[in-house]
């Protein structure tokens, strides 16, 4: 048992909690920020397959991770193109919008990848390390989180900065006012369409970046349906966090914590049945809502299409 | 940034804007000068809040044009007004209530980031010139009406303007509260700017106003110029108003013309009724509210209505209104003591089974509450007899039978909507109140509970809504009246009591001319006790 515990199981932990919680933290982030202007998009499912695909396909033919998650994100924007241009646009139904996205984000990513793949399975290899000089030598820690991926570091630098933008600047301001009351921002000679495109467009890079990291870091391969619900997850943290980053931040590693626990417990010895431990992230999410969703308070306009002067 | 004010006048020149069943503003015509307060007048949907809607850039107006200092001016956004320094306070508050107050100002504002101190100094200043005081902190939800209407002045007037637009700023203010607004009014006037205003308050128009000008059914049917009002003493101001108010209809209102404009200090004829004799309708004893946490609950409330009395509940507003009126309708359960109505005890039963019995309750939050907005005006009208015949049978809609009702209904209390079928959101402010006073005061009513119930009418119409709580009094019903508008009041209610932070602080019988003041005591706490 001390074994276990050892110093690389410890670091092997620590990894994968942050292996797991970063593609989720991503699509949050980017669900967070399309419903503070009043946009819940329920196809983040199928924009994070969408952004996974491309980036595992990118990546393939470039051999270059960065390139990669380039195109995830790209794919992540086109796939929310549709939102874009019927809903904020042409102020057609969100929630069909959102459900049709994911399931053209589904098919789509799933035929392609039988079609291409299926005869020789890829896989991506190791992701370029960047380890900190220093700090990546400090026992246990040192090599889980300091010997990350320099994606990593910058996936973490764009949170922290879209955080900050969001509470602190004009266009934070007419993000969050696009949500909760849009003729605000529009009396206050703003403009509700171009906040909400914006929104829209910044969601699904986040988006797709958090698809491309699970292809591409967390698993280092792609498969039908790799998302498994994840995008869904992303939607209720959102909706706990009350539009604020760093509760998003905090709760998706409690989440990286739930997955990684499994395969953990089983080290351990404990033997737990395997449907059980893939269960647990869920189990957990579950009790999450059943414990705060009391205090989850969406934007007052969300989903709600805005027209100047309507009555 | 700084106010900066011109002595351009803007002028609107044949402003005309139809929506589907009405026009809303029919070839209108107006001045507007620098330096002047021009009073905007008329009856619910007359077209007052369109035209400011046009001049805010809200709406297009399918034809006519403005023009800033002889610049014809095509304000296609509300950008464009922005730019051009027209500040608008529109009818319904467009504050953000999760926001800060320093927030809600900035919004708007050019730059990267939030330049906090910048947008301070600037509230600083403005509050200044307004004579007020903001706690620029604060979030929005948190203020009171008058503090959230003083914001809403510096939002209108943050990019420095030319022209002040105030849409019935007044309509929920307490009297301290519009002299305090009025004071504002007439530094911002004395800054070199135009102010709009509207109101539905005759004294008001006469008191703050430089010049008047009345609309009816869109048009422009009357102008007092500043040198005419100057020479007008407010009896004459007043018939003028009124008669181009109301044309015609003016005989119909006759000897009440002075009564309908407010110009009188109220009073009420008591024709002494020994309501001790009376059986009691109501009776709250110690109760006590238990609200979501958002407002003010009422606390260990006792009270007596009889049969055939109007209890009117003073107060400011925010004070627990809401929570007496939702305590009393079922709409909030009670935490501690009994409700009992007519000698039986309700307080466990449920909405539907006080309206059964026959309580009523209109509320004060008309477009949520009050209205499904998307929904006919017909079926707004029974909306509260869902499944009951003849508008209902075996679960099916009869619309013959509720469109019959409604006709009934529009006509009865001259609601102004193009058809029953016209969606309810669509109509003016005054005209939704018309909706929820037909629809709560018709079919076996009992009691009534009524917030607040002439706030953004105008003149006929309040004086309509309060002959018909009089009215229903008089046959035997029970009124429970929560207003802000002390002179309502004091015209109503037999006997007033005086809330303050959710609990009943005096009581004072109106029995003569005495009792504004008493009230008024009670409310600012000099007194306590009951006499
Ligand atoms: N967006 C809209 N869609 C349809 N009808 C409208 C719209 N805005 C206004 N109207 C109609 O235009 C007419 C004028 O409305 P408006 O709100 O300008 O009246 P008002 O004079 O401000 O009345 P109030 O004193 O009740 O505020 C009304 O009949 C109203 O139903
Ligand atoms: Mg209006």
């Amino acid at each position: 048992m001390s074994e276990m515990l050892s110093a690389t199981f410890i670091t092997v932990f620590i990894a994968t909690v942050i292996a797991q919680a970063m593609p989720l933290m991503l699509a949050a982030v980017g669900e967070t920020i399309g419903e503070q202007a009043g946009i819940l998009n329920l196809g983040i499912e199928g924009v994070m397959l969408i952004g996974a695909y491309t980036g595992f396909v990118v990546t393939l033919m470039t051999g270059s991770f960065w390139i990669g998650m380039l195109a995830g994100a790209i794919g992540g924007v086109v796939a929310n193109a549709a939102m874009l241009v019927l809903n904020v646009w042409l102020g057609l139904n969100q929630i069909v919008i959102g459900l049709a996205i994911t399931l053209i984000g589904e098919g789509i990513t799933s035929v392609l990848y039988l079609q291409n793949y299926t005869s020789s399975p890829a896989s991506l290899g190791a992701q370029p390390r960047m380890p900190i000089p220093g700090l990546s030598e400090i026992p246990v820690i040192g090599p889980a989180l300091f010997r990350q991926s320099g994606i990593f570091w910058l996936m973490i630098v764009l949170i922290l900065v879209l955080a900050f933008a969001l509470a602190r600047t004009s266009w934070g301001l007419s993000t969050r006012s696009a949500g909760q009351k849009p003729s605000s921002l529009d009396a206050a000679g703003g403009s509700v369409m171009r906040t909400r495109s914006t929104a829209v467009i910044l969601s699904g890079v986040l988006v797709g970046l958090g698809g491309a990291y699970l292809a591409l870091l967390t698993t280092a391969t792609f498969s039908p349906h790799l998302t498994n619900g994840l995008g869904f997850i992303a939607i209720v943290i959102t909706m706990l966090s009350r539009g604020r980053i760093l509760i998003v931040m905090l709760t998706s590693l409690v989440y990286g914590l739930a997955v990684a626990m499994g395969p953990a417990l089983q080290v351990i010895g404990f033997t737990v049945p395997a449907d059980i431990i893939k269960m647990l992230p869920f189990i957990i999410v579950i009790v999450m809502l059943i414990v705060f969703a009391r205090s989850s308070v969406v934007p007052p306009a969300l989903g709600a299409p805005y027209t100047r002067g309507a009555r | 940034m700084t106010t900066t004010a011109t002595s351009d006048v803007i002028s609107l020149r044949g402003i005309t804007k139809a929506f589907p069943g009405v026009v809303a503003n029919d070839d209108v015509s107006l001045d507007i000068v620098p330096g002047q307060v021009h009073c905007l007048l008329g009856e619910n949907g007359a077209g007052k809040s369109t035209l400011i809607s046009i001049l805010a850039g809200m709406q297009q107006p399918d034809s006519g044009t403005v023009s800033i200092g002889g610049t014809v001016v095509d304000i296609s956004s509300p950008k464009v007004a922005v730019d051009n320094g027209i500040g608008v306070v529109h009818q319904h508050s467009t504050l953000v209530p999760a926001f800060t107050v320093l927030e809600n100002l900035m919004l708007g504002d050019g730059g990267v980031l939030l330049d906090e101190k910048r947008a301070t100094r600037r509230l600083e200043e403005l509050a200044g010139l307004l004579g007020v005081e903001i706690d620029p902190h604060a979030l929005a939800s948190d203020l009171g009406l008058g503090q959230q209407q003083q914001v809403e002045i510096a939002k209108a007037m943050w990019k420095g303007s030319r022209l002040l637009v105030l849409d019935e700023p007044t309509s929920m203010l307490t009297p301290q509260a519009i002299e305090h607004l009025a004071e504002s009014i007439a530094r911002v006037k004395a800054e070199g700017l135009a102010v709009v205003l509207i109101t539905h308050k005759l004294r008001e128009a006469y008191a703050m106003g430089d010049c008047v000008t009345i609309l009816r059914a869109g048009r422009n049917v009357g102008h007092i110029s500043t040198e005419e009002l100057a020479t007008y003493s407010e009896q004459q101001a007043q018939d003028a108003i009124l008669a181009a108010m109301f044309g015609e209809d003016i005989v119909a209102v006759g000897d009440e013309a002075t009564e309908l404009a407010g110009a009188t200090e109220a009073s009420r004829e008591t024709a002494a009724i020994d309501f001790a004799s009376r059986p009691v309708r109501l009776e709250l004893r110690g109760a006590s509210s238990r609200g979501a946490g958002r407002d003010v609950d009422v606390e260990d409330v006792s009270l007596t209505l009889r049969e055939g009395e109007i209890l009117g509940i003073a107060g400011i507003d925010g004070h627990g209104q809401n929570a007496l009126s939702e305590l009393v309708a079922g709409q909030r359960p009670a935490s501690t003591g009994t409700l009992v109505f007519d000698g039986d005890d309700i307080t466990r039963s449920g909405v539907r089974g006080r309206q059964r019995l026959g309580i009523r309750y209109v509320t004060d939050d008309r477009l949520h509450e009050g209205t499904v907005g998307s929904m006919s005006v017909a079926v707004n009208l029974v909306i509260k007899r869902i499944g009951e015949q003849p508008f209902w049978r075996s679960g099916r809609i009869q619309p013959k039978a509720v469109d019959a009702e409604a006709k009934r209904l529009i006509d009865e209390y001259g609601i102004r909507t193009p058809s029953p079928a016209t969606r309810a959101g669509t109509l003016s402010g005054g005209n939704i109140q018309k909706i929820l006073l037909a629809r709560e005061l018709t079919n076996g009513a009992r009691l009534v509970v009524v917030n607040k119930p002439t706030y953004g009418l105008d003149l006929k119409t309040v004086h309509l809504v309060r002959e018909i709580l009089t009215d229903f009094a008089a046959q035997g019903g029970s009124v429970l009246l929560l207003s802000t508008d002390l002179d309502e009041l004091i015209e109503l209610s037999h006997r007033i009591q005086v809330i303050s932070r959710g609990r009943l602080v005096g009581s004072v019988v109106n029995d003569g001319p005495g009792t504004a003041e008493k009230v008024g005591q009670y409310m600012t706490g000099a007194i306590e006790g009951t006499d």
